[in-house]
């Protein structure tokens, strides 16, 4: 009982500690001082008269919607004699391996960089400055020459890390048996299987409606849709983020999805966030990166070519260019496995006082990165709440979908996840594809590590986002990403190479035929 | 990428004839029609794919004078209300027998823009814009060739038309739809709506500054194919379903059932402008290409009215869809006479107007006013045409093995 009164307090001290350095923190002085003028505060009582204010005024909610928040994104306190890195990732071969493949990145960025004679950054000189803020809601007409940049890394590379990834301290022995794991990640991390998933996604159960399937038009809406588009309006009127986040786990209809994730992400459009979002914008037109460039590229490779999201190309620059500069995002770090990139001034490598975080965010892109925010400009319109809602969703999600760690969310263990629950529960296959040198990995892994975004029809992929919200977890990536093999086992039993497999498996977009 | 022949060669029991052969069905050329329909007989059962006179819906400037006449009568049998729900398309004027009254209406509102269009060309060649009368004056003078007398008129009719300076602009980009519709006979009318159509993207972001770009202006997807932005990797077409859920999740689903109802309207007071003028011909039925813009207020306009719309397809996607398309057309046409004549929905077509609304409650009795009311069009809306498809044939077959 003590160790639990303990971890709260312990908790209750962090959350207070990060709030206290917020925006709310200062709102909700201001609102504390405004409300002595009224005459319902009486000094007698004056700590439980503004408790009643900030209850009946809505503020006592938005603290509790950022208390939830803090709580969903932020990991449990651990022994208080941990340190940072346990944070960050407790196990230390993961840590290392994190560490190393950051090393080769950054030795591929810096060799692009010395090959192509590009700074990784420069002072725009103030033509070009001019130039690009005039064409700033059109950066898409630019037809730079990309031709020599090259993707830091594709999703295939980081693949082939985590196959070699190697507990040090795990044995397993050179014999076959029933328990050895016949897939390409080879770490022992313990993951969920059926009737733990079936607990953990009750809500997903074939006895509760959901949108995407109860809502076709076979069904008549009485049944399920109806009350269910009636809660969710009730839920965005309370403003109530965990109310928000329990409704979303059923699916969320498409006119309320852009307020309720805002309100699951805790993210309010408050003047200060406009003013943030346009001094990032001024960054760009200040400074040019080299990322900028892999940026374009990466966008013109994916995104552009994309038959739904091309129209949304220029949007895609005016966040992802921000984005790199935001130095607010290398405040995940903390709980991220992952490092962010040092550089320093020219002259004064491995001089502490030179260094400098590149780019700013610290994180560097790699092919396919545009397609993240590529699917939320189906819902928000104007640049700094599209922003807003994609930074949020990288510092809470995207991140652990290409860094090295142990977390249940992370991608060697969705990708193990994905892995045991085909050997378990479809043997035959498994074993058939891995004969054929077909490991099904190497086909769902880009599925995975893009959250499904240009592999599953928009109005689906939303409503598959809608669950890792509500769920708080990625784990239903690997879940998909079994249930598309299961769906096509007896088409893939009949292929003999990986090649076919790809093609059988006929993931297209035009959704399910 | 050839849907038609794909199609009608794929049709089981049909066959294909050569040169002079007897015909039951012919997917013929306007070019055809004009020259071969009046001396051609055809038995009862014969179907060709244009109406003789087609060119009263779909040439813009007897469509126009079709549609301003249709208003007249409109306002005098049923008062200004009604008329002005035939107000979707922008003021037009002839070229250029009604150039005076244009100049008139010029004047009246300096500043803006217009667009000159070819009454019978399509895939967006001949047009231009234009904001100052001296462009088309160099214009006229230029369709003249120096030998032509002064007074005689150019080859070519052209329309006048107000540019719609406040398109709706998704991701900066000027858009237009293109929808079919399906008719069966005009008196009575019959019409089908099909579900499935797309939303074409101008390749260029939309300014108002840049008139002589055409291609900023211009949706046809050939002038698109043109622009030197064009990657044929790209397509730059949605499906009409993506489309409806973006403005759903943008505006809300009350909103976008009005504006497509809207466009409904405009399907069916068109053909309403034409049905008495159209020879209905029993032989005949036409697919229609709607081209469709809507503006910043989501109102719908009419841009024109194709009776060839283009069947060659740009992309995977798009084969599919005109395959499809066409399939369902032909089981519409239904020259192995399967259906009862009573079915409101044939795979991707949805019955739109039977002599009258066509209601989407089964068993309803057809009355608009009555509260509850809803037209049976399912635009942009799923198309589980396969699924229908079967259940519709097998329910047909079961109901003539009961009969005989």
């Amino acid at each position: 009982m003590l160790q639990e009164e303990s971890d709260l307090s312990l908790m209750i001290a962090q959350i207070v500690q990060k709030l206290k350095g917020s925006n709310l923190y200062a709102q909700l002085e201001r609102q504390a001082w405004a409300s002595l003028q009224k005459p319902e505060i009486r000094l007698e009582s004056l700590k439980e008269d503004i408790k009643e204010f900030f209850k009946i005024s809505g503020w006592e909610k938005k603290l509790q919607n950022a208390v939830y928040s803090e709580l969903n994104v932020y990991p449990l306190p651990s022994h208080p004699a941990a340190p940072p890195e346990h944070l960050k990732e407790p196990l230390v071969y993961m840590r290392k391996a994190q560490g190393s493949w950051e090393k080769r990145i950054l030795k591929s960025l810096n060799s692009m960089c010395t090959e192509l004679s590009i700074p990784l950054a420069r002072k725009r000189p103030v033509g070009q400055q001019k130039e690009l803020l005039n064409k700033w809601n059109e950066m898409g007409t630019d037809e730079p020459d990309l031709s020599l940049f090259r993707p830091v890394y594709a999703p295939k590379d980081f693949l082939e890390v985590l196959i070699n990834l190697r507990n040090p301290n795990y044995e397993n022995g050179d014999s076959l048996s029933f328990r050895t794991h016949l897939g390409l990640i080879q770490v022992p991390l313990k993951v969920k299987d059926i009737p733990d998933l079936k607990e953990c996604f009750i809500e997903l159960g074939l006895n509760t409606g959901q949108l995407g399937i109860d809502d076709s038009t076979q069904v008549p809406p009485e049944l399920f849709e109806n009350e269910h588009v009636r809660i969710g309006q009730k839920v965005l009127a309370e403003q109530d983020s965990a109310a928000a986040q329990q409704y979303i786990r059923q699916g969320s209809p498409t006119a309320l999805r852009a307020e309720l994730w805002a309100l699951i992400l805790n993210i309010s459009s408050q003047p200060e966030d406009i003013l943030y979002y346009e001094q990032l914008k001024a960054n760009v037109i200040q400074h040019d990166l080299l990322v900028d460039s892999l940026i374009y590229k990466d966008v013109k490779l994916t995104a552009s070519n994309d038959d739904y999201y091309f129209v949304f190309e220029d949007y895609l620059y005016q966040v992802l260019l921000c984005f790199s500069r935001d130095t607010s995002v290398l405040g995940h770090f903390a709980y991220n496995s992952a490092s962010p990139p040092k550089s320093y001034i020219r002259g004064k490598l491995g001089l502490e006082e030179y260094a400098v975080f590149y780019p700013p965010n610290g994180v560097i892109p790699f092919h396919g990165f545009s397609m993240y925010v590529a699917p939320l400009c189906f819902l928000y319109h104007e640049p700094y709440k599209l922003y807003q809602t994609f930074r949020e969703m990288y510092v809470r999600f995207f991140f652990r979908l290409h860094s090295i760690s142990s977390h249940p969310s992370g991608i060697v263990s969705l990708c193990l996840l994905f892995e045991t629950l085909l050997q378990t529960y479809l043997p035959q296959l498994f074993y058939h594809l891995r004969e054929i040198g077909a490991q099904p990995l190497r086909i769902s892994f880009k599925w995975m590590v893009r959250a499904f975004s240009g592999y599953l029809a928009t109005d689906q992929l939303l409503l598959l986002w809608d669950r890792i919200l509500g769920y708080n977890s990625l784990e239903i990536l690997a879940v998909l990403a079994a249930a598309v093999f299961a769906f096509r086992a007896v088409n893939l039993m009949e292929v003999t190479s990986l090649a076919a497999a790809e093609v059988r498996i006929n993931f297209t977009r035009m959704g399910w035929k | 990428m050839n849907t038609l022949m794909d199609v009608l060669r794929n049709r089981p029991g049909w066959v294909e004839v050569k040169d002079e052969g007897e015909w039951d069905f012919y997917w013929c050329d306007v070019s055809w029609l004009r020259e071969n329909f009046d001396h051609t007989y055809m038995d009862d059962h014969v179907r060709i794919s244009h109406f003789r006179n087609h060119y009263e819906l779909t040439h813009k400037n007897y469509m126009v004078k079709n549609l301003k006449r249709f208003r007249r009568q409109l306002e005098r049998e049923a008062g200004k209300l009604e008329a002005a729900k035939c107000d979707f398309f922008p003021k037009t004027f002839e070229m250029p027998c009604e150039y005076h009254l244009f100049v008139e209406e010029f004047r009246k509102h300096p500043g803006i823009t217009w667009i000159m269009k070819p009454v019978a060309r399509s895939q967006g060649k001949g047009i231009f814009l234009f904001r100052r009368l001296k462009d088309i004056m160099d214009w006229r003078k230029d369709t003249r060739s120096s030998d032509d007398q002064k007074d005689e008129l150019p080859v070519e009719n052209y329309v006048a038309q107000r540019y719609i300076e406040n398109p709706y602009l998704i991701g900066g980009r000027k858009f237009d739809l293109r929808v079919y519709v399906l008719v069966t006979s005009y008196l009575p009318l019959r019409a089908w709506l099909y579900r499935d159509g797309f939303t074409r993207f101008s390749n260029t972001r939309f300014t108002l500054s840049s008139i002589d770009d055409q291609y900023v202006h211009l949706t046809n997807v050939a002038v698109q194919k043109t622009s030197p932005d064009y990657h044929p990797k790209k397509g730059c077409k949605w499906m009409l379903q993506r489309f409806r859920q973006y403005l759903a999740s943008k505006h809300g689903p009350q909103v976008v059932e009005a504006l497509f109802s809207d466009m409904d309207n405009i399907f069916i007071k068109s053909l309403q402008s034409v049905q008495k003028v159209i020879i209905s011909d029993k032989h005949c039925f036409e697919l229609y290409g709607y081209d469709i813009l809507i503006d910043q207020d989501l109102k719908p306009w009419l841009l024109e009215v194709n009776a060839s719309p283009s069947l060659t397809a740009s992309s995977p996607e798009d084969y599919e869809l005109k395959t499809c398309l066409l399939e369902d057309t032909l089981h519409v046409v239904d020259m192995e006479a399967r259906l009862t004549g009573k079915e409101k929905r044939v795979g991707g077509f949805d019955l739109m107007w039977n002599d009258g609304p066509v209601s989407r409650e089964e068993g309803a009795p057809d009355l608009p006013g009555m509260g509850n009311f809803v037209t049976n069009t399912h635009l942009g809306c799923v198309n589980d045409r396969k699924n229908q498809l079967q259940q519709l044939f097998h329910s047909l077959q079961t109901q003539k093995k009961a009969s005989s």
